[in-house]
Order: C-alpha cells, then structure tokens, then sequence
C-alpha cells in the first residue's frame, strides 16, 4: 500500500464522520467563497478600470450640478486629450425599475470612452437623432429592446419643457457591447443626447454632474488633477478631481462598512469550522493511538507518522475546500446572471486565491496539534494503553 | 416511561463534563450561527426603527409630482407660498400656517478612518418653524444658527461617524465657509444631517426654490382636506404622504436586502452546524454503544433512550443559541454604522438587538439541535443490544 492510499483508508475508515466533516468544510468554504467575493468588489472595486481617465465633479457633492461652460477650460488643461460630461436622468423604466441613464455628449463619449464597441453607423446615428439613444447589450437583451423602437423611460427627476410630464421617449438607434467579458458584463447602461435633454427639459440647463478627463499619454493624474482643482478654487463651483478608479471605489463605499460586517461573518464561520475539524482530527488520532505505536514499531520514524496525520487533515480540508469554493463559483455566476450583471459577485482569481490560503492555513490549524501528540507517541505507553 | 427519560437524560447531562471537547462542538457551532443571525436582523431592525422615528402620522410631505425622494423634488417659490395657504395646515399661536419649507442639498464627508472618499451627507436648508414640527429634536451642544447667517447644526450621527463637523470647526462649501455653532439629537434620521437657515443655503447653493414643504395637519380629517386641495389646484403638480408613509416607504428596500442576506447566511450556516451537531452525537451515541445496551438489556424502553439524546442535542444547542445571542449583544447592540438610504445620502443608524431577534434565534438553536439529534438518537435505539454489548 503506498502511503497516499493509506492517508486515504484512514481517512474513510470512519465514513460518517468523515462525510459529515467534509460536508462542513463545503459549507463553509461555500459561504466563504461568496462572502468574499461580495467584500473584494465593496474594498477594491473594478480594478480592471485604468488611471487613464479622470472624473471632475462638483467639490461638495457629485449630485450638485457644474456649469457645461467649464468643457474648454478642462480640454485645455495641460495633459487632458478629451473631456466629455454626463448628467444623471433619473431613469425609470415602467413603474419602478431605476436604469443607468446619462445624457452625454454622443461624440465625446465615443472618443473618451473607447471600451463601448458599435458599429460606426450606429455612433453616427446617435449623433444625428435628438431623441436617439443607445443601450448596452445586457440590458437590451433583458427588456427585449430593439433598434428603432420607441423606448418609454421616464425621470424621476425632470419635467418635458412641453407639458410637464416625466414620462419621456427616446429613439433607439444603437446598441453597444464591451471590449472584453469584463466591460460586457457592465453594459447596463443607457445614454440620451444631452444637447436634447438640455433643451427639453423644464430646468436643468448649460449644467451636467461630472465631466471624464481622457489623459495624454504619460500624463501625471495627480498633477492634471491638481491644476483642475486650482483652476475653480474659491469660484461658486470648485472642483474635485479624481481617478475614476476612486471614483467608482467612493460609490460603492457609500453603502457603507459592508466588509466589516462580512469579516465579523467570517470570522465566525471560520472560528467553527475550526472547531469542528479540529475535533474530528483529535478524535481519529485518539482512538488510532495503538495503531500508530504499532506503525512506529514497525520502523516508521516519527516524522512520517506526523505526516500521515497532517496529510489527512490536509486532504480532508483540501477536498472540502475545493468543492466548496467550486460550488461557490457556480452560485456566484448564476446570481450574476439571474441579476443581469448587476450584482457583480462572480468569483475572481484573487478570491480563488485568497481561498487557497484559508484551505492551507486550516489544514496547518486542525492537523498540526494532533499530528504533533502522534509524533511524540511512546511505544511502550501507547501499546499499554496508558 | 417519564421517569426513565428523566433518569437517562440525567444521567447524559451530568456526564458531559467528561466529554466537554466535542460537546464544545455543538455549543460553538450554534454560537455562530445565532451571533451572525442576530447581528444581521439587528442592523434591519437598527435601520428601521430609525426612519421610523421620523414618522409622525399628523405631519404631511409635499413633493412634486412623482419624485419619490426629497432629492429628485423641486418645488419653486410660488409654489411653496401657495401650499402653506391651503386648507388642512394648523396654524400656529401667531396666526401663520405651521410649515417649513426646506431645501435638500448634499455635501460630502470623509468618514472617520477613511482619508479619500467622501460619502453624501443631506444639508437641510430649514425655515424657523422646522423646529416645532419635529420637536423630538433637541441641541444639546452649542446653539442653533442663527437666520442669514452661514451657519450649521450637525446631527449627532454625523459628529459620530464623520470627521470635520465637529462643534466650532468650519465646513467649505460651494466656496464658502460654514461654521458649526451647534449639536442636535433626534434619535431618527435626522440624527444623520447638517441644518441650515434655508434663505442662505438656497443662495449659496443657487437653488431659487424648495425641495420639499412639511406641515402640520389640523385634526383628522386635515389630510384628505389638504390632498384633494392641492390635487384641485391647477397651478401646481405634487404628491402628499403623511410623513410616516413616506419615511417607511424608504426602509422597505434595505428590509428586503438584509433579510435576503441573513436567510441566506443562516441557512448554509445552519447547514454547517447541524453537520457539526450529527457528528458530536454520532460520536456521543458510538462512545456509550456498551452503556445504552446495558440500559435497554436492564429494562429500559427505545423511547427513553431516544428521547434523551435528542434531549442532550438540543440543551447543547440552546447553550450555545443563549452564547451566540451574548456575544451578538455585547458587540453589536447600539453599534453605530451609516449607509446609503434612499436620499442619496448617508443615514447613520444603531443595531438593535430585541428579544424578539433573540428568541428567534433561540429557536433557530433548538430546531437545529432537534434534527443534529434524531438521527444519531435512532441509531442509539436501534442498535442491536446483544452486538452492542459484545463490541467494545
């Protein structure tokens, strides 16, 4: 028998118990998995966003809107190439589903944002229809939306200069996707013309809520950054330049301290799991003391019976953790998709490998007391059954 | 029969001493699962009763017509005039309708510990008689600010969780500068603003209107008076809630998220342990096989038996359920956190741990000691008593 089938017998010698065990650690790498996927996305937020563009709002809040009249100042910054802006719709679709939409600058946006990919016809379109508008894939597909349809959005923030109402209509005349898997997930949002918005509606005008800043090549951010800011100082409007990186991670923490209250789940998870394993392994050593004094007599040296000890739990955790953190993936990826890519919880490669590190650190926590106690076994004591 | 079950059980109870290791399974395990279960719910309960202390069911919200929050609302002068003279409004010892009009705008906060990002924090711009329509609210540092003046009163939320707004420090804004000169307490959302005089902050923030008027009702009926009013009044489009409707409107979402959260949680960690339970008593049950088959060769019934390990599973349980309800009460009740409510802005809340979240979390213990207990308890009755004997 080689000794990896030996870890193994031992290790199912007992099936109940081992069953039952390994059932735990799914579970607990299961939650583990998720938990810390949803805290990754809350303390790192979408790292795959560059530093290459900046975001300008007003100092004293993103909801308080800056004048369109800053655009050729900002595009005449040393180390700006293009600026563009976006203002907040408020858009509602049908009784109360809240939608992603931002009036822009249809040309500006093509040229500052070029991870949105659509055919060219369909820029030229939004550029030429006042009442266009343009959807990303996802959220297209999930209302079923087509190019050339009217869409009926309304906002729940602005009334038509026309008659007042908030219900609006756009012309649908293109549908964009993202440059990789990343940015398609991220294609929820939809964008009107805001020299249309501007003058239709009943009293926002020449303002919008922030503007992004595409940066020259070799650029420094925080220098471009800092010359904005100076620019508007101690005017009605100051400024507050940032990466969109930290503008996006600023969003998210809004929602407030979600990974401390995460950890503390985790730590309590963890904290049991230990346990539970901990005393399974204990158990198992116990009641093999004789067996192992046999194996010793038998001219294995103490530091293999130590490894046969750390080798189950380690085998134990191993397996456990992997089915767990697989079953998380699945879950976490189906919740994705049930969501329409709005609740970003599939698992990463950094979760995958923070989990990697948990399994490791437990099979160490759970193995190493009881592997030790077998190392240390004395023949005569152990076959006398003291 | 009850007198075998009361011999058996005992006799399980007094000797878990000798096997407190793996009888700690059970008790940690559960400890988990009620702390994070009770933790979760304490923070909806926190956040609830929070915005629900704002309501008060004789006071009516004015919006414009579907803005759902005060933010996306705007109503002009004239129009905010023209409210305050409809019927349905008290009018206070001075002869003038009981009503401020107030006017939303948000500034952002670094929050204490974090250095970059700003969270969205509301300034109410108020009218004098704000205070006598929310006289829960109380300064309890400094004094108010003075009308015309760039002064602010902070909640005792924001003081707590944020930096900057400290009595005596200056805030800018919109380029200028805003003294603290006061403290307030609510004990509701209020708790999480700054106030202002409403004239200074419209000018400074360059707002000609209002966002929002809130007035007191006159009597029963007053409600339904001042709705059809305004309805009728062709010069204007808006929407009246009592306040309390309006402010519960507001928890029903983050509700539904932390319920949906800690149900899932609970689930899968109630999972967890009632694997741990099944294999502490498997191991319970298979450590005294000898002691049950004496019990049963010497006349002792299946039942007894049964029952007495099932019994021991759930006392188990419930100490660690009354552990884990401990532990999610020292760490967290009046745990102070903020998020996002439906303003757009921070709302700065406590957990609440009630005794109902802890009862049901107690519940929660003992149905999950009931079933890490039936399986191994029938094992325990079903075993062979001459095979049972002879092992071992």
């Amino acid at each position: 028998m080689t000794k990896t089938g030996f870890v193994f017998a031992n290790l199912f010698r007992k099936k109940t118990r081992t069953t039952l065990t390994l059932l735990s650690i799914i579970v607990a790498f299961l939650l583990f998995g998720l938990l810390q996927s949803l805290n990754h996305i809350f303390n790192a937020g979408p790292d795959f966003l560059g530093a290459t563009r900046l975001i300008t709002q007003a100092r004293v809040s993103f909801t308080q809107p800056i004048p369109l009249s800053m655009l050729p100042k900002l595009e005449s910054t040393p180390g700006v190439e293009r600026a563009t802006h976006s203002q907040w719709f408020g858009g509602v679709w049908q009784e109360n589903t809240q939608l992603f939409v931002f009036a822009v600058d249809p040309q500006r946006q093509h040229e500052v944002y070029p991870e949105w990919i659509m055919p060219d016809a369909q820029w030229k379109a939004f550029e030429q229809t006042r009442t266009g508008m343009i959807a990303g894939r996802n959220l297209a597909n999930q209302y079923g939306w087509k190019i050339g349809q009217k869409i009926p959005i309304s906002s729940n923030i602005y009334p038509q200069k026309s008659n007042g109402s908030k219900a609006w209509a756009f012309d649908l005349v293109g549908i964009y996707d993202g440059k990789d898997q990343d940015f398609q997930k991220r294609t929820i949002t939809v964008f009107i013309n805001h020299e249309y918005f501007d003058e239709a509606n009943q009293f926002s005008h020449g303002r919008t809520n922030f503007y992004a800043l595409k940066l020259k090549p070799g650029a420094d951010a925080g220098q471009v950054a800092r010359t904005v800011d100076a620019m508007f100082e101690n005017s009605p409007d100051e400024t507050k330049t940032m990466t969109e990186k930290d503008f996006n991670i600023g969003f998210a923490k809004q929602i407030g301290d979600i990974g401390m209250i995460v950890r503390w789940i985790l730590f309590a998870v963890f904290f049991t799991l230990l346990l539970v394993v901990g005393n399974t392994m204990a158990q198992s050593v116990r009641e093999r003391i004789p067996e192992l004094a046999v194996l010793k007599t038998l001219g294995f040296r103490d530091s293999t019976v130590l490894g046969f000890v750390l080798a189950e739990a380690g085998a134990l955790c191993f397996i456990g953790g992997v089915i767990g953190m697989g079953l998380a993936t699945l879950l976490g990826a189906f919740l994705e998709r049930a969501s329409g890519g709005q609740f970003n919880i599939a698992l990463s490669p950094p979760v995958w490998g923070m989990g990697l590190l948990a399994i490791v650190l437990m099979s160490i926590a759970v193995g190493l007391l009881p592997a030790l106690r077998a190392q240390r076994l004395k023949i005569v004591d152990a076959l006398a059954g003291r | 029969m009850l007198s075998q079950i009361t011999a058996i059980t005992g006799l399980n109870l007094k000797s878990i001493p000798e096997r407190w290791a793996s009888s700690l399974v059970i008790v940690v395990g559960l400890a988990g699962v009620v702390a994070v279960f009770t933790a979760l719910l304490a923070m909806a309960v926190g956040f609830e009763s929070t915005l629900k202390a704002n309501g008060r069911t004789d006071a009516a919200i004015i919006l414009r017509g579907g803005s759902d929050t005060e933010l996306n609302s705007g109503l002009s002068r004239d129009t905010a005039t023209l409210i305050k003279q409809a019927p349905g409004i008290r009018k206070g010892a001075d002869g003038l309708p009981m009503a401020s009009s107030e006017v939303i705008v948000i500034a952002e906060l670094v929050r204490k510990g974090d250095t970059t990002n700003g969270a969205n924090i509301t300034v109410r711009g108020v009218q004098p008689e704000a205070f006598a329509l929310r006289p829960q609210l109380k300064i309890v540092e400094g004094r108010a600010f003075k009308p015309g003046l760039r002064e602010l009163i902070v909640g005792r939320g924001v003081t707590r969780q944020f930096q900057g707004a400290a009595l005596g420090q200056t805030l800018r804004m919109r380029g200028s500068d805003w003294k603290v000169v006061g403290v307030f307490e609510s004990g509701d959302s209020h708790d999480s603003e700054l106030w202002a005089d409403a004239e200074v902050a419209q000018t400074t923030f360059g707002r000609g209107g209002f966002s929002s008027l809130l007035v007191q009702l006159d009597g029963d009926s007053a409600f339904q008076t001042l709705k059809d009013a305004l309805k009728a009044d062709p010069r204007m489009s808006v929407d009246v809630q009592r306040e309390q409707d309006y402010y519960s409107a507001q928890t029903k979402q983050f509700r539904q998220q932390i319920g949906v959260l800690a149900g899932f949680v609970t689930l899968v960690m109630a999972l967890g342990a009632i694997f741990a339970a099944l294999n502490t008593m498997y191991a319970a049950v298979a450590a005294r096989g000898k002691e049950i088959a004496t019990l049963r060769a010497i006349g002792f019934g299946g039942l007894p038996v049964l029952a007495s390990v099932m019994i021991e599973s759930m006392v188990l349980s419930l100490i660690g359920g009354v552990l884990g309800a401990v532990i999610a009460y020292v760490l967290f009740n009046n745990f102070s956190v903020s998020t996002l409510g439906q303003n757009f802005t921070q709302v700065v809340f406590a957990f609440k741990v009630t005794p109902g979240l802890v009862i049901t979390g107690l519940v929660i213990a003992l149905v999950i000691g009931f079933f890490g207990g039936l399986l191994p308890a029938w094992r325990a009755t079903r075993m062979p008593v001459t095979t049972a004997l002879r092992t071992a």
